[in-house]
């Protein structure tokens, strides 16, 4: 597998009439982390979904190798169907191999184990999120984008974020979150990004 | 392959009828109620019902077929699918082709089915069911397309987009409208054909017109 890479050289980004950041630039490999931090309504969002190609910057570009892996708001599960087939949908689509030991131990790290059966619409805020966590651990991609992923959880699951991200960077992946709360994975670098806001002199 | 199966098996999952608790069902009995309701407001003379019930056929199976419009495409786009699509490669264009498919299988065949006692109940006599059968079969991939393509271009409006979806299917619906209803009067075959020719462009476009719309959608 060729190592991952995400670069972006001089990025702006305009929402509406409103210039939220610009001359942004940054450089990831393989096992690199970077923490995206900022306030509500600064960008944060934006800068994953330029990142990951879902939008058109401003100006800029982003180059990058290897598959993406998004977690934001949205949790791309069928509300109406139980998790597991929800899940399940994903699991043929990403071909994750139908019974592995690292499938099934997830379930249980992840404390979805009873939550199988359960429509995904009664899940809470937390049991969602972890729902998508589990979904993004089976895609398998080098480079994970994401977007508030400590929202809505409680002291475990955070320690569980943190220790999955690590995880993720020790085996050569490649990750960034963008979050208001301080989250503890060891080497990861900060953006502040209101330091590219308008009117900064970054 | 598996991926396309896949995405079929969802969406078949999603909208054919009697799925999600028999949600999917309303296209199929407003079609039904159309053609049951239709001699009450007319009155029973049997010339009449005759003469108009295969066009009536044809406007209760275009409006069947735009009933699921929010369902189609939105709320796909508001939980992020397109956006993991996106990601892994899956072109909107295929999403959306196999959405047409899938909505096409979850009306046509059925409102074909439901056109038999529709028939009865209007008094249609054999060789214009035949006319009326055939021209669902040009004509109902074509509406299906009508429906994807209306859902697409009005997936990113938050409000207004139930308006401009009826506004859209007028001009959209005119050419299968005159030619599928139209084959009745002349019972020609050669309505049927401009019909199916129709259809053919507009399954050709749904695709590519409403993977631009998304694609635009998702920009906003």
């Amino acid at each position: 597998m060729e190592a991952p890479r995400l670069a972006a050289r001089d990025l702006a980004c305009r929402r509406g009439e409103r210039l939220l950041f610009r001359g942004l630039s940054l450089e990831l490999s393989g096992g690199q982390a970077l923490h995206v931090t900022g306030s509500n309504g600064t960008g944060k969002s934006s800068l994953i979904r330029i990142l990951a190609r879902l939008l058109r910057p401003y100006a800029g570009e982003v180059e990058r190798s290897g598959t993406i892996g998004l977690l934001d708001q949205t949790m791309a599960l069928d509300e109406h169907l139980p998790l597991g087939r929800a899940l399940a949908f994903w699991r043929r689509i990403d071909r994750w191999p139908d019974r592995d030991d690292a499938t099934g131990e997830r379930v249980g790290q992840l404390g979805l184990r009873d939550l199988m059966d359960v429509p995904v619409r009664y899940l809470s805020t937390g049991q969602r999120k972890r729902a998508a966590l589990f979904r993004l651990l089976g895609q398998g991609a080098d480079i994970w984008l994401l977007d508030e992923p400590l929202n809505g959880l409680d002291r475990d699951a955070v320690a569980l974020v943190e220790a999955l991200v690590a995880q993720h960077i020790a085996s050569g992946g490649l990750a960034l979150v963008a979050s208001h709360q301080p989250i503890a994975v060891a080497g990861m670098a900060v953006l502040h990004l209101p330091d590219y806001a308008p009117g900064v002199d970054a | 392959m598996s991926g396309f199966g896949t995405l079929l098996l969802r969406d078949l999952a999603q909208f054919l009828p009697g799925a999600r608790k028999g949600n999917t069902l309303l296209p199929l009995l407003f079609f039904v109620a159309v053609a049951m309701l239709y001699p009450f407001a007319v009155g029973p003379n049997p010339n009449v019902l005759a003469a108009t019930g295969g066009g009536v056929i044809w406007v209760a199976a275009l409006l069947a077929a735009i009933l699921p419009l929010d369902r189609l495409l939105a709320p796909d786009l508001e939980n992020g699918f397109f956006d993991q699509w996106a990601l892994r490669g899956i072109a909107e264009e295929v999403v959306v082709a196999v959405r047409l498919l899938a909505h096409w299988l979850s009306f046509g065949p059925f409102l074909m089915l439901a056109a038999l006692p529709a028939s009865a109940l209007l008094g249609i006599d054999g060789a214009t069911l035949r006319t009326v059968e055939l021209g669902l079969l040009a004509g109902t991939p074509g509406l299906a397309a009508i429906g994807i393509i209306i859902a697409a271009v009005t997936v990113g409006l938050r409000s207004g987009g139930a308006a401009l979806s009826g506004l859209l299917v007028i001009p959209l619906a005119v050419p299968l409208l005159i030619f599928g209803a139209g084959s009745l009067s002349n019972g020609g075959e050669g309505g049927i054909a401009l019909t199916a020719a129709i259809s053919l462009v507009l399954v050709a476009m749904a695709p590519f017109a409403g993977g631009a719309a998304i694609r635009a959608a998702r920009e906003g």
